[in-house]
């Protein structure tokens, strides 16, 4: 795990953070975003975003009034719905990075119902769906405005 | 100095690559400096598991997210509205996401109809062959039979209504109101060398598939057989002028950052109605002080935005879970109706899906998706179950929204970046209340359940528009009634700056005929096109 733009501290905070914003679920059979193949992949995205992720934990800590990860889980719970409400932007960054890295987990696409891989070249089947819905717009007298 | 060509274009995007195609029959030497590079399909986010994330980063909407260094910087901290484009060849129509609706004839006459802003120096009917010569050139997929347009046909079979199209059709039905497929620049059979859509899902951010139209490999590989060059990383600080007051040609900074002189017997600006107004204005000089082309003091003036809005729910059936994301548009509310408090009106568009990362990511912002343990039943109740209605009201001119110089902030050659002042107008904030009511009463008769409305969307200033526009009197416009400038005999713009209404429509279209148009016009008029 690349641990260089972080404090440990910081990253402590964040992985617990992580684990509070998804939990693992056992009736989905899915990982929290703690996991650590999920984890180290939130640590190495945040290289572009790393200010706002440091002012979001920074927030955290403030809240907390000292590390986040000490608390117990109800503190924890109250502390992290405060930043949810009050953080702002940096709290909408750091949270978009979470659920970026969880929602391309191999393991957690499965548990959706769906392949994990780029949309690129397979592509993906739609449907032509009903066309013979659009029969009453059909018959329908034009009615865009006429400036002549 | 380099060697002096016939025309030379600033700008490779929609109207720029529009432009040099169909000039390129005159035989002319014609020369098209671009700020930014060839795309490579290759690096398009749909070829990796990271797709998602880059819309955030290197393929975010905004250039100030993206700062790529063919990006210049934008000041828009005064406006609820970012701006967003794309700076390479094929310009913003790399990054778009295809709607391609035209302008109806109405807008084209808004005060005669109804009293507001200005009419067009030119109307629907001048530009109908040059909108279909562009749905050719561009290959556009659509259904003809629409009540809601003039008779048109195109070139390509609509995209798939799929299950969420036919759940909104569906839904319109039993309302009574308009529906129907949307013009959509995006191939859905094989076409021009182009492979059909297979569906990624992830048009806006570049498509890798090639199936959307974006200039790079619509216009520009015939442009260029023909003989037009295109010079690439190539960033313009200025346009000259001589004694006489004609514009000589451009100064630019080439790919090692060394400035050359370009010189030019016509200049066509391509840049967008941010880039155009900042070029213009940093071209000041002893004869033209407050800017090139700027007598009329409009240059800049006059932005307009469409500030978009997003009303989203989720319903119990299934929906598609992948696919191009605009499919159906609403025309039901375009036309004025007085009753409704508000001139003018607005375009409802339908959207398919949103991909899983970026569905959590809007939902948890829209505050409909949980943290904690709720989260994950709540999610597997939203993914695959959207329906998105965007609403593109027309918004109309003002003068006070306006693109200028910023005085500190520059670019990487130290050009000084656009400033943008921009605030929705009444009469759109009556037309957004309105629209956001129309759109919760759809999702409502859908049976859709958290629905969150998003007003305005904050990266959205995708439709760059009004700030040098046409008209034939040099004292309330910019261009002329074919795009050559008022001031500068020998200078013509053809991007959205021209427009002199948005419309509530996405404006690419309208935008890639009217360059048609100055081109045709210019091409009739080439004995006599400084007189």
């Amino acid at each position: 795990m690349d641990m260089r733009t972080l404090t440990e501290a910081q990253i402590e905070d964040l992985r617990c953070l992580a684990g509070l914003i998804i939990p693992a679920s056992a009736k989905y059979g899915v990982p929290g975003a703690d996991d650590d193949r999920i984890f180290s992949d939130i640590v190495g995205s945040i290289a572009r975003d790393l200010g706002h992720v440091r002012t979001a934990l920074g927030t955290l800590r403030a809240l907390a009034g000292g590390s986040f990860a000490a608390l117990d889980a109800p503190r924890r719970a109250a502390v992290a719905a405060t930043l949810r409400a009050e953080g702002g932007w940096p709290v909408r960054v750091l949270t978009r990075i979470v659920l970026l890295c969880y929602y391309r987990d191999d393991r957690v696409m499965a548990s959706l119902g769906l392949e994990a891989r780029p949309p690129f070249p397979k592509g993906h089947a739609v449907e032509q769906g009903d066309w013979s819905l659009l029969d009453p717009v059909r018959d329908r007298a034009p009615f865009w405005r006429s400036v002549s | 100095m380099k060697d002096k060509v016939d025309v030379l274009i600033i700008g490779s995007g929609a109207s720029g690559a529009a432009v040099a195609w169909s000039l390129a029959e005159t035989r002319m030497r014609i020369l098209c400096l671009e700020q930014g590079d060839w795309m490579k399909q290759s690096d398009f986010p749909s070829n990796g598991r990271d797709y998602e994330a880059r819309l955030f980063s290197d393929y975010a909407t905004s250039p100030n997210i993206r700062q790529l260094p063919s990006d210049y910087p934008i000041n828009d901290d005064n406006s609820p509205i970012k701006i967003v484009n794309f700076n390479a060849v094929g310009g913003s129509t790399v990054m778009y996401t295809a709607h391609y609706p035209r302008l109806h004839p109405s807008d084209f006459r808004v005060r005669s109809l109804d009293g507001v802003a200005d009419d067009w120096p030119i109307d629907y009917a001048t530009l109908e062959p040059f909108f279909a010569e562009n749905d050719r050139m561009t290959g556009v997929a659509g259904l003809a039979g629409d009540p809601a347009y003039p008779p048109h046909q195109l070139p390509m079979p609509p995209l798939p209504l799929g299950k969420s199209g036919a759940k909104i059709g569906a839904t319109m039905n039993k309302l009574g109101w308009h529906w129907w497929p949307s013009d959509s620049a995006v191939a859905t059979t094989e076409y021009g060398g182009r492979a059909p859509c297979i569906n990624l899902g992830h048009c806006t951010p570049a498509c890798a598939q090639g199936a959307k139209a974006s200039t790079d490999i619509t216009y520009w590989p015939h442009a260029i057989r023909a003989g037009v060059e295109l010079r690439t990383n190539c960033r313009v600080r200025e346009i000259t002028t001589g004694n006489d007051g004609m514009a000589t040609g451009a100064v630019y900074y080439d790919s090692d950052g060394v400035a050359q002189f370009q010189p030019a017997e016509v200049v066509i600006m391509a840049c967008n109605g941010i880039g155009t107004p900042r070029l213009l204005l940093h071209s000041a000089s002893g004869r033209f002080p407050n800017g090139l082309a700027n007598s009329s003091g409009l240059v800049g003036k006059n932005l307009m935005l469409h500030p978009w809005a997003q009303v989203i729910g989720y319903v119990e059936d299934q929906m598609d879970r992948h696919g191009p994301p605009l499919c159906l548009w609403s025309q039901e509310f375009y036309e004025t109706d007085r009753s409704r408090g508000f001139l003018r009106g607005f375009n409802f568009q339908f959207v398919r899906t949103a991909n899983v990362g970026n569905e959590a990511v809007q939902a948890e912002a829209n505050g409909v998706l949980p943290w904690g343990e709720a989260h994950h039943d709540a999610f597997r109740s939203m993914v695959g179950h959207r329906l998105q209605i965007s609403i593109c009201p027309e918004d109309l001119p003002e003068v006070h929204n306006r693109v200028t110089l910023d005085p500190a902030l520059t670019d990487g050659h130290n050009i000084p970046a656009p400033k943008i002042d921009y605030t929705i107008g009444e009469n759109t904030n009556r037309m957004l209340d309105f629209a956001v009511d129309r759109a919760k009463d759809i999702l409502a008769a859908a049976g859709a359940r958290n629905v969150c409305v998003v007003r305005p969307m904050l990266y959205a200033g995708w439709h760059l528009l009004g700030t040098a526009r046409m008209g034939h009197d040099p004292d309330r416009s910019v261009v002329n009634a074919w795009g050559r400038s008022h001031d500068v005999k020998n200078m013509f713009i053809v991007d959205g700056s021209i427009f002199v209404t948005s419309g509530g429509v996405n404006p690419t279209s309208t935008i890639q005929a009217l360059a048609l148009y100055i081109a045709d016009s210019i091409k009739q008029r080439l004995a006599t096109l400084f007189d």
